[in-house]
């Protein structure tokens, strides 16, 4: 049996949305998430522990909670929604759109804690240098602390993505399950397990399993570089 | 002397605090020498704005760097100054060329590729500008860090123990190079240090720094002679003299030397410099005081000086005489006794015999 044969037309839908969606969510959280990263990093303010807590939230929230709130938020009543339909971008909830919102809020750690860990590593001396060396706070932050965190970068980047192909609950509450706009891999693997076809299940769940097991091995091979490059 | 570097600061720390009100001149090497834990580091990090003291006032010849009286406060990055930290800081990202151009850059001098050159030449990493830090021995990178805050033109140039993270031989490697320094180029510096030899051989100003606070703070050699210093300083009390290589005697191997007071001898160690010009330290407790020259004695150093003032030290039993020979100060660790028998008193002629020179560079 070919690779083409063994995933359907709905299949390759899904798996290119799915693909769309962990791209774009890791672009976005990748701006996102750098400047929060490194105030979590560096602030000495009172306020790091609490909002740390709040990065770190859908670590340990179930998907269903913080699906419920968004939907809630997101929808004609909510601040979200009332926001977004001012501006002409209509209702986020059972769109493409909705999804990314919504994943960008479920990966955040899966981004900021690389990227907070990376930045502390650095220390403080590398910038203090910078700043004796002329380099102003913007220029020491992309010309010192982008560099000596890249490996923070790249971390951050891949568990994001692999995240976010991997979420199930925040998109069925969000997004539903519409083809070629919120069906994603994750959805479609339930529908398919519902209807009884258990081999195309079978293959989407094997992609998904050796992606994720490519995603480990990578980020693992990271660190260790990371760790020889240190010693 | 022209106080063109003025510097008041407080800092209050949980378990230290630092207060200083300094006038240093605004050429040359002032050194701010001082045991771990005075404060030295700090009072260098407040200047170079690093460290945010209260209620400061900076200004480095002419130009106000804080005033918190108006709410001034420039940041580092907008101050043209050269800071050289005690580990070599390369940035582990870019070549040694990388790493000499990011200053160079910032300070606005792109187009300048000889004074990289030329100040690679001068530090003795022209060969190694190609490669990565990592793989460069501790006194290269130090050199480095040099050359890259040199590249950046600084008005003031802020060095914290460049030498204490390397070992003996490295650092008998980098201090001909911050000789050179001195010597070519007129960049005002300020050189933290706990190493009385590297202030011997560096300074022109030294400031002492114990607790927080500054106990002196003047031209070397007067200061070095002052009597009032507290034990921890005058412990191992001596001068340094600064003195020109006269000659040699081959068959004795011993070298001559002539300084404001006279002739001395020393071993003959080394070649002699280019300049020609050395540093020598003589402790106060190798100096012992005649008041006749004296014949058949082994001491070869006998300079004739006068008594200029006595102090007390830690030992009831002695006491530290402060010496004028021909403009040098010495200092002599004698007994209470032989002050009182010998019946010096300030003004007195006498001949100083110094046991031990020891040549610095």
């Amino acid at each position: 049996m070919t690779l083409g044969g063994a995933f359907s037309d709905s299949d390759l839908a899904a798996i290119w949305l799915t693909i769309e969606l962990a791209g774009m969510v890791t672009v976005l959280l990748l701006v996102i998430g750098s400047p929060i990263a490194w105030w979590l990093a560096r602030t000495p303010s009172r306020w790091k522990r609490p909002l740390a807590a709040i990065v770190a939230l859908p670590l340990v929230l179930p998907p269903t909670v913080l699906g419920f709130y968004l939907l809630v938020a997101m929808g004609p009543h909510g601040p979200i929604g009332e926001l977004t339909q001012a501006i002409g971008l209509g209702l986020l909830p059972f769109t493409f759109g909705g999804l990314v919102v919504a994943s960008v809020i479920y990966s955040l750690p899966f981004m900021i804690q690389p990227l907070q860990n990376a930045f502390e590593a650095i220390g403080e001396r590398p910038l203090e240098v910078a700043a004796t060396l002329r380099a102003g706070p913007l220029d020491r932050f992309f010309s010192v602390a982008v560099p000596l965190a890249r490996r923070g970068f790249v971390a951050g980047a891949i568990l994001t993505f692999a995240h976010t192909v991997g979420e199930f609950g925040v998109v069925l509450m969000i997004g539903g399950n519409i083809p070629g706009e919120t069906r994603v891999a994750s959805v479609l693997i339930y529908d398919h397990v519902e209807a009884f076809q258990y081999a195309q299940a079978h293959w989407l769940s094997a992609l998904l399993v050796v992606f994720a097991f490519a995603v480990l091995v990578s980020v693992g091979a990271l660190t260790a570089v990371g760790k020889t490059a240190r010693q | 002397m022209t106080e063109s570097i003025v510097a008041r600061f407080s800092i209050d720390y949980v378990d230290f605090s630092l207060g200083v009100d300094l006038r240093l001149p605004g050429v040359g090497v002032t050194a701010l020498f001082g045991p771990s834990g005075s404060g030295k580091t700090t009072c260098l990090r407040a200047i170079a704005g690093l460290e945010r003291p209260r209620d400061g006032y900076l200004s480095v010849n002419g130009e106000v760097w804080q005033d918190d009286a108006k709410k001034l406060f420039v940041p580092t990055h907008r101050r043209p100054l050269g800071y050289v930290f005690q580990e070599p800081s390369l940035f582990p990202h870019l070549s040694v060329r990388g790493n000499l151009e990011y200053g160079l850059k910032r300070a606005g001098g792109a187009t300048e590729g000889d004074g990289l050159e030329r100040t690679a030449e001068i530090l003795g990493i022209a060969a190694l500008l190609d490669r990565g830090p990592e793989k460069m021995s501790g006194g290269e990178r130090q050199r480095v860090a040099i050359a890259r805050a040199l590249l950046t033109r600084p008005r003031l140039l802020l060095l914290d123990e460049p030498l204490a993270s390397l070992d003996l031989r490295r650092r008998h490697e980098i201090l001909p190079y911050l000789e050179r320094l001195h010597e070519e180029l007129e960049i005002p510096s300020i050189y933290v240090s706990h190493m009385p030899d590297e202030v011997a051989r560096l300074a022109d100003h030294l400031v002492l720094l114990d607790k927080g606070s500054v106990i002196a703070s003047g031209p070397l050699q007067e200061t070095l002679a002052r009597l009032d210093l507290p034990a921890t300083f005058t412990d191992d009390a001596g001068v340094f003299i600064e003195a020109r290589i006269a000659g040699h005697d081959q068959a004795d191997e011993l070298t001559r030397l002539d300084f404001a007071g006279g002739t001395i001898y020393v071993p003959r160690r080394r070649p002699p410099t280019a300049a020609g010009r050395v540093r020598c330290r003589i402790e106060a407790r190798d100096v012992s005081l005649t008041l006749q020259k004296q014949g058949g004695t082994s001491i070869l150093n006998i300079i004739p000086a006068t008594v200029i003032d006595m102090a007390p030290t830690e030992h009831a039993a002695q006491v530290l005489v402060r010496l004028d020979a021909g403009g040098t100060p010495l200092l002599a660790r004698i007994t209470q006794r032989s002050w009182n028998t010998l019946g010096l008193a300030p003004g007195s002629r006498v001949w100083a015999q110094v046991k031990t020179v020891v040549l610095i560079g």
